[in-house]
């Protein structure tokens, strides 16, 4: 090829005729041309519906979003009050933040362009420095349930089944494998909105992160950190970690029931039961109890709280007897829930675990019956009173009065203790709460046909959803918008059934619950040999002393205490149902917990 | 004749052959090069060891940043090396549109060479051609991505999002603009007797020595050496397309040049087959979340075909939350020191940006 190659030379003169034509950045108005459909451009976040998880934060491997807290948005249950807040200047746009935010709230926008010679004016608040995003159709990249990384869907329990379970007193529920708990626990997101929540304030993420890292070890050791009972709420818990779990806002869209949310109370289980035996769990948990400090601490009841205050007192090396009517320990979760759900071997695992850290429970021993209080108060540094709530209301209806009408928590209690009741072959349960469907499902298992009467629907029913589905599937019948008007007895005083006025629901003028009104004229019969009432229970003071009471103060069936837990007699403290409303174990236990703070700083004094 | 007193030139950091910064210290007689080192560590970010300190997921955000005008590959190279020891399917479709994103990073990388190799040898027009009619392929990512240039999209277990509505026929469209254009960049380029006179001879890799070398892509296909990790281990959905790997004798820029002039085409008709073939379905085998994602023990050797050559990423799992150990080797690493350093010697000053950018140098990819 020569120099004076002709076409070499000419060819690129062809440029010439682009010459006259505009150049593309006038063809194409690139600065008014919108971004695409789903840029990734300036964050938005929906204020109101973001909860303040802090996943975003989390994931942003730049550092770049921080969580803060805003004026007007105050933390409620399952909120944590703080929003996220983004360093534009670190921020690399990649938009994790928006896949794994779990309410899909926050979303990046078609905006782009931001100019300000402060650097601190690049610290945006999303949804407050660009309140108009949402309206103005300025989202781009959003998050969809199906496309975010977080996992909406739990995995499923084993249960007995169904026909099998209604002929056996074996626990239904059959536990997660290692596997499954490895994989449920990877579900979590960390963001502890659960641990605000429970009542005790369990470390949910910190065991949760342990399972999911196969650290079984761990996870035992740190849910003995406040709560000594782990095994029994791993199985009857009331969970209402699992309500404000991040995750529910949309797996609510897969199951209406759990709602995606994370088993943390399955979880707990699974940890519970890597250490089967009391050897095991003393070498794990590893507490160490501190040298006897020669005080004596009285507790009267080894329930929920009584066991949790029983234990961590010990531990700190007070003298600890517990005084306990029954001749087991465990208070209404050993005598008020069914072995179904709760296995008699698996209470006495835990409380000889505490018995085996010096823990001393005398068993049999009612106060004021075999001991007097006098005695205990006269003899004890400090007395913690967790008695709950043994006594059953009655229904109030005329008839009731009738063989064959029981309490639930009585019926339960008596079946408990391993004796029968003979319930014949229909069964009404009055009620609609926990109480009620354990009454339901324990007669089922003495086969008999099982009605349960509730005065609103199943949706308003206070009982645990999982229950109300197992007793369905046990082939309860609920009969709902029911209210029972009158026993029905033959001349031997026999319940031989219950009348019952059909209600509807009436929407409340001040925006309440709507209420169940009974229809004149709709009164109904059902054919029954038992009727068991559970519409709650309330506690028993005979055993106080009238010339306490001035101190040790009870209005409406309940114990007044301070925040601390400790009455007005600066030596008594009480917890569990006795003084909380909530009425749960797990609330018991928180007081206990509470109480052992109190009684070790009063006595530290 | 005297002989000439030898000086040293510091040519760089910043200079117009490269995207990036590195230095090529250059000793010279007159105006020819007698001994070149390279210089690099101006962009030293030690990306390999942020991604140790980032989860499986979180990496991805990093990797696009090793080589601007191309991210791509880097993406894909990892997610491939994460999905092999975690033993993560791809679905199908993720498979034609990660081949398809592969295609259009390379066309759009093309098109940034026709300018930067243009550019360094005095042709200023050909640039402002290319680098704008990029941006239409820029548009294409950004519908497809929500990104311009980090793209943030092959992720493992396969692609973030589906292709957005109408992404076909404007990717058609493009596609038929840019082929138009080429014939055009060609008249400008290759037929220029001027671009022919400088890049004819000039920086040779003897083909003899460009295997023991580790030179890869298209200066080792302008060497007449055909090697294409595309159809020597076809990854994704390449087994499925029907394309030609170029290879030209003399291993100067003129081959190298006119094996990116032929894969340019080659690319657009990759990506119409792509497009064309596309199986319906998932485009993402989603993974678990991503704070607790855990990849079993074990280690992978991925590596993809990338406008510079290939990239292959050594990744080490211990079993837990973060990767043990992440090693790139780009393609610019040979191609860009040790041949560099070796084929400068004996040409002139005027050449080194020349030679520089027909071999591809992605400085941020050297100093990984």
């Amino acid at each position: 090829m020569s120099f004076f190659d002709l076409k070499g030379l000419l060819q690129p003169l062809g440029a010439v005729k682009q010459l006259g034509k505009n150049p593309h950045t006038i063809k194409f108005d690139d600065l008014n041309r919108d971004a695409a459909d789903r840029y990734r451009g300036l964050h938005y976040n929906d204020l109101v519906a973001c909860i303040g998880c802090g996943n975003c934060s989390t994931i942003c491997q730049n550092a770049a979003i921080d969580m803060i807290q805003l004026e007007n948005i105050e933390g409620k249950q399952g909120d944590s009050g703080l929003r996220p807040r983004v360093d534009n200047g670190r921020c690399c746009w990649c938009a994790l933040c928006v896949e794994v935010c779990p309410t899909g709230s926050l979303s990046l926008t078609k905006d782009y362009i931001f100019v300000s010679e402060k650097s601190s004016d690049f610290l945006w608040i999303p949804g407050i420095d660009n309140p108009k995003a949402e309206e103005n159709n300025r989202l781009s990249f959003v998050s969809t349930t199906s496309g975010s990384l977080s996992d909406y869907v739990r995995v499923p329990m084993k249960e007995m089944d169904s026909k099998e379970r209604i002929l056996t007193f074996d626990e239904v529920v059959l536990g997660y494998t290692e596997e499954e708990a490895r994989k449920e626990a990877a579900r979590c997101i960390s963001c502890g909105l659960c641990t605000e929540v429970c009542p005790d304030h369990m470390h949910i993420p910190e065991y949760i992160n342990a399972i999911a890292k196969a650290n079984d070890d761990d996870a035992l050791k740190i849910i003995y950190d406040n709560n000594p009972l782990p095994e029994m709420c791993g199985k009857v818990c009331t969970r209402r970690c699992e309500e404000v779990c991040a995750l529910t806002h949309r797996g609510v869209e897969n199951d209406p029931n759990d709602k995606g949310a994370v088993a943390i109370r399955w979880l707990k289980r699974y940890a519970t039961e890597t250490a089967p035996t009391i050897e095991l769990m003393k070498e794990i948990i590893n507490h160490e109890v501190a040298e006897p400090n020669g005080k004596k601490i009285s507790i009267i009841g080894a329930g929920p709280s009584g066991l949790t205050a029983g234990y961590y007192l010990a531990l700190k090396g007070y003298d600890v007897t517990i005084y306990e009517a029954k001749a087991k320990g465990g208070g209404m979760v050993m005598y008020g829930i069914p072995k179904y759900r709760l296995p008699e071997s698996s209470l006495d695992k835990q409380i000889g675990y505490m018995q085996a850290m010096g823990v001393k429970i005398n068993f049999n021993t009612e106060v004021g019956k075999d001991i007097m209080f006098d005695e205990i108060y006269d003899n004890s540094d400090a007395i913690f009173v967790g008695i709950g709530f043994q006594k059953a209301w009655t229904l109030g209806i005329e008839g009731e009065e009738a063989k064959g009408s029981i309490a639930a928590v009585e019926y339960l209690d008596i079946i408990n203790r391993g004796d029968n009741y003979d319930v014949g072959k229909k069964v009404a349960v009055i009620g609609g709460g926990n109480v009620a469907i354990d009454g339901a499902r324990v007669s089922r298992r003495y086969g008999a046909e099982v009605t349960i009467l509730y005065r609103r629907r199943v949706e308003d029913m206070p009982a645990d959803w999982e229950e109300i589905e197992a007793a369905e599937h046990e082939g309860v019948h609920i009969a709902i918008q029911t209210i029972p008007t009158r026993v029905i007895k033959d001349e031997n005083n026999k319940v031989i059934g219950i009348e019952y006025l059909k209600a509807e629901m009436v929407s409340d003028a001040d925006g309440g619950r709507p209420r169940p009104v009974a229809i004149e004229g709709s009164e109904t019969i059902l054919e029954c040999d038992t009727i068991i009432g559970a519409i709650g229970q309330e506690a028993d003071y005979s055993w106080l002393p009238t010339s306490y009471q001035d101190k040790i103060k009870v209005d409406r069936g309940r114990m007044l205490t301070n925040k601390a837990r400790q009455t007005d007699d600066p030596k008594v403290f009480a917890g569990g149902d006795a003084v909380n409303r909530t009425a749960d174990a797990i609330s018991a236990i928180a007081d206990g917990f509470i109480a052992v703070k109190s009684i070790h700083e009063f006595l530290s004094k | 004749m005297a002989r000439e007193k030898e000086t040293t030139l510091y040519i760089g950091p910043q200079h117009p052959g490269i995207t990036g910064n590195m230095m090529v210290k250059v000793k010279v007689q007159g105006d020819t090069i007698t001994n070149a080192s390279v210089h690099v560590g101006y962009l030293h970010r030690a990306f390999e060891k942020l991604i140790e300190r980032r989860n499986w997921l979180q990496s991805f955000t990093i990797l696009c940043r090793f080589c601007v005008p191309e991210p791509d590959p880097m993406e894909l190279t990892y997610a491939r090396a994460v999905e092999e020891i975690e033993g993560r399917e791809v679905p199908e479709r993720a498979k034609y549109i990660r081949t398809m994103v592969m295609e259009m990073a390379r066309l759009q990388s093309f098109m940034l060479w026709y300018g930067g190799q243009s550019g360094s040898s005095g042709l200023y027009t050909l640039g402002q051609w290319s680098v704008g009619d990029r941006n239409y392929l820029l548009d294409l990512f950004e519908d497809l991505t929500g990104g311009r240039i980090y793209h943030m999209y092959i992720w493992p277990g396969g692609v973030r999002r589906d292709l957005p509505k109408g992404f076909k026929d404007k990717a058609l469209k493009t596609m038929d603009y840019i082929e138009k254009r080429l014939d055009e960049y060609d008249k400008l380029l290759f037929d220029n007797v001027i671009f022919q006179k400088r890049a004819q001879g000039v920086g040779i890799i003897p083909s003899d020595k460009a295997i023991e070398w580790g030179v890869v892509g298209a200066p080792l296909r302008g060497c007449g050496i055909k090697a294409d990790v595309r159809i020597d281990e076809p990854y994704e959905a390449y087994d499925k397309a029907d394309f030609i790997v170029p290879t030209f004798e003399g291993g100067d820029i003129w081959a190298r040049a006119q094996v990116r002039r032929i894969e340019a085409r080659q690319s657009i008709s990759i990506i119409r087959q792509m497009l064309d073939k596309m199986p319906e379905g998932e485009v993402y085998n989603k993974v678990p979340n991503p704070m607790k994602w855990k990849i079993p023990a074990g280690e992978a050797w991925a590596k993809t075909e990338s406008v510079r050559g290939e990239v292959g990423f050594y990744v080490v799992s211990d079993g837990s939350e973060y990767p043990r150990r992440v090693h790139v080797k780009g393609a610019a690493y040979t191609n860009g020191v040790t041949v560099t350093e070796k084929i400068l010697v004996g040409q002139n000053i005027a050449d080194v940006s020349f030679i520089l950018n027909s071999m591809g140098v992605c400085p941020p990819e050297i100093e990984r």
